[in-house]
């Protein structure tokens, strides 16, 4: 039998509960609910009227090319994060498994890099690439490229792709080892025993053991790139050169805060909403099913 | 088929040795036992010959064939483990096949040699299930037809009966015996479990404190112990040890001496070698075992016939033995 704590009267569980609630209303359905109410209206550039549209705001964001661009850039930017942060922190977490000396010290330092704010990363990258002054941008300058995350499109994704998956590999990083203490060295034993080398060892057993861990970190760190990357794009590059990196979440805050269009901001907003949530039942439903527990 | 060499064997980790030197010669399709309590170096010992472990010094030869460098997928052995170690995403026919895959057996032999490993081990219904479907003795099972396919020239056994029940423990005992003598195949198996040793082995290394004490076939080592640690080890109940002291000993370097609980007799009081009282009895049907204790303060095992009269507890009484039956050792426990 599940032991469980039982209450008698139902005063005390209330006010319990009553701190979660209140936060979670206060700083998601209220909001939320604000946001779908003002994606119905179109408010006038002062703020002091608001005008009826219905799902007029959604119509235009249908209609606008850049709003679309930026779903391809959404997909491209999340792709990439979850990629390169998954797969570098994978190839590391083996590593450190494998270590016997130091250990610790190599796990300490591969872990720092997460207590990072997203924005101050952002600074150190842009920093590092900066077109004038950066100390890795004058290296590639001697070596005869000239890299410009500026004006070139392509040099820009990158750079906040890198920038956006290198705190992100130490969280992954710390769950794909903790996956990867978790199998048995004798299962590994056997399996070397049966005659497997290390990279068949790592297909056939280690990986797919490792497959509820990986799922777990597939669905937060999509999330992640929709979401929290916000302080990266903004202090790196703005959403350009040329929309170039303005995903879906940068967007809303162009459009709504600097644009002032505060209905397709809203609008914007709820459809990431419903995107973040229908990706994640996609992932449970179809992905969940290939993972062994 | 082949035989094993271990050559002074020694182990260290960082600068405690655990294993001192050993010897082993195992020949050609014979079952050796290598049981000791926990601690000992036989798991240790083991995992050397599978390649688990590396040798600090020594050598370990496989049929003539020097494998201290060998990686384990080299050295033409299978294990099975303690906790089983079966591959828990896979179904009970992978789990088999699994080392065939790798090694590139063709398709239909990979089936027929699976088939016949099932049919061996009674797992042929379970094939297509995962092994959380599984009993534990079926698991057993699938980890002894996992070291099956494959052929190997030497089996090892890291205590495989320890996970499970006292009747599925006996069960699978016979199973394993059985199975030994059908296939041939030279084999090595840790337990702690005396029992096991002396029912599974050809011969058994008892080993203490990373020696082995003694190798030999298990009546020989029961009847004729090496050492007193071997004497205690073995048979339960364990043999009565008592001071020299206690007695005039023919010999002055005799510093204990063994007596097996069967061999000693319960005499009327004032007879006998010992003085004793009887402290309590256990009935256990085929045998009672007689709980004593001495005039000078040793507790004392007697193990009688079922159909012995019981004495009443508290009685006094005295005990008795043949010479042929004393096992005398000296300081340092070595038999004289």
């Amino acid at each position: 039998m599940e032991k469980r704590v039982t209450f008698k009267g139902w005063l005390l569980p209330m006010l319990l509960l009553l701190p979660q609630v209140f936060i979670t209303a206060a700083f998601f359905f209220y909001p939320a609910g604000q946001a779908i109410y003002q994606s119905l209206f179109i408010p006038d550039p002062f703020g002091l009227s608001m005008q009826y549209v219905g799902l007029g705001n959604f119509e235009y964001l249908a209609k606008d090319p850049y709003y679309r661009a930026s779903f391809v850039t959404t997909a491209v930017f999340s792709g990439l994060v979850t990629l390169v942060s998954m797969g570098m922190a994978l190839y590391l977490a083996v590593l450190a498994d494998r270590l016997i000396k130091g250990s610790g010290t190599y796990r300490t330092l591969l872990i720092w890099p997460y207590a990072v704010a997203p924005a101050v990363a952002g600074v150190l990258w842009m920093f590092m690439f900066n077109t004038r002054v950066g100390v890795i941008s004058w290296y590639l300058g001697l070596l005869g490229y000239d890299w410009n995350h500026v004006l070139n499109e392509t040099e820009a994704m990158g750079l906040v792709v890198v920038a956006s998956s290198w705190g992100r590999v130490s969280y992954n990083f710390l769950f794909f080892l903790a996956g990867l203490q978790a199998i048995p060295r004798s299962v590994i034993e056997a399996a070397a025993i049966d005659g497997a080398r290390f990279w068949t060892r790592f297909r056939t057993i280690v990986f797919p053991l490792l497959s509820p861990t990986t799922f777990f970190l597939l669905v937060v760190n999509i999330v992640y790139a929709f979401f929290e990357t916000f302080g990266v794009i903004h202090t790196i590059t703005s959403g350009g050169p040329q929309q170039a990196t303005t995903i879906l979440v940068y967007k809303v805050y162009k459009d709504g805060f600097v644009g002032q269009d505060l209905g397709s901001s809203a609008a914007q907003s709820v459809v990431l909403l419903l995107v973040v949530g229908l990706l994640t039942v996609i992932q449970f439903k179809y992905i969940e099913r290939r993972v062994h527990y | 088929m082949a035989t094993l060499t271990l050559n002074q064997i020694r182990k260290t980790f960082g600068k405690t040795e655990v294993i001192h030197g050993v010897d082993i010669d195992v020949k050609d399709g014979e079952f050796i036992v290598i049981v000791g309590p926990s601690g000992c170096g036989k798991s240790t010992l083991l995992r050397m010959v599978a390649g688990l472990e590396t040798v600090t010094s020594g050598e370990i030869l496989i049929d003539g064939r020097r494998v201290n460098e060998e990686e384990p997928m080299d050295r033409d052995i299978a294990m099975v483990f303690q906790n089983y170690a079966l591959y828990p995403h896979m179904t009970v026919f992978d789990n088999m096949a699994y080392g065939l895959k790798i090694a590139k057996t063709p398709k239909s032999e990979i089936e027929d040699r699976v088939a016949t490993a099932a049919k061996m081990l009674q797992l042929d219904p379970y094939l297509a299930r995962k092994p959380r479907e599984l009993s534990g003795g079926q698991r057993q099972r699938v980890a002894m037809g996992r070291a099956i396919v494959r052929k190997p020239s030497l089996f090892l056994f890291d205590e495989p009966l320890s996970n499970l029940d006292a009747k599925l423990r006996v069960q699978m005992r016979l199973e394993i015996k059985d199975l030994q003598k059908q296939l041939g195949i030279t084999s090595l198996y840790v337990t702690h479990d005396q029992v096991e040793a002396m029912t599974l082995a050809d011969r058994m290394i008892v080993m203490n404190g990373g020696v082995a004490d003694q190798i030999g076939a298990p009546l020989e080592v029961y009847e004729n112990p090496a050492t007193e640690f071997v004497a205690g080890f073995i048979g339960s109940p364990a043999t009565n040890f008592l001071p020299a002291s206690l007695f005039s000993p023919r010999d002055a370097r005799i510093k204990t001496i063994g007596i097996r609980p069967e061999h000693a007799t319960l005499t009327a009081a004032g007879s006998g070698r010992l003085a004793a009282k009887i402290l309590f009895t256990e009935a256990l049907g085929a045998e009672t075992l007689l709980h004593l204790r001495l005039e000078t303060g040793e507790s004392f095992t007697i193990r009688q016939d079922g159909t012995a009269p019981v004495p009443a507890e508290g009685t006094a009484c005295g005990i008795d033995w043949p010479d042929s039956r004393e096992l005398d050792f000296d300081e340092a426990g070595k038999r004289l």
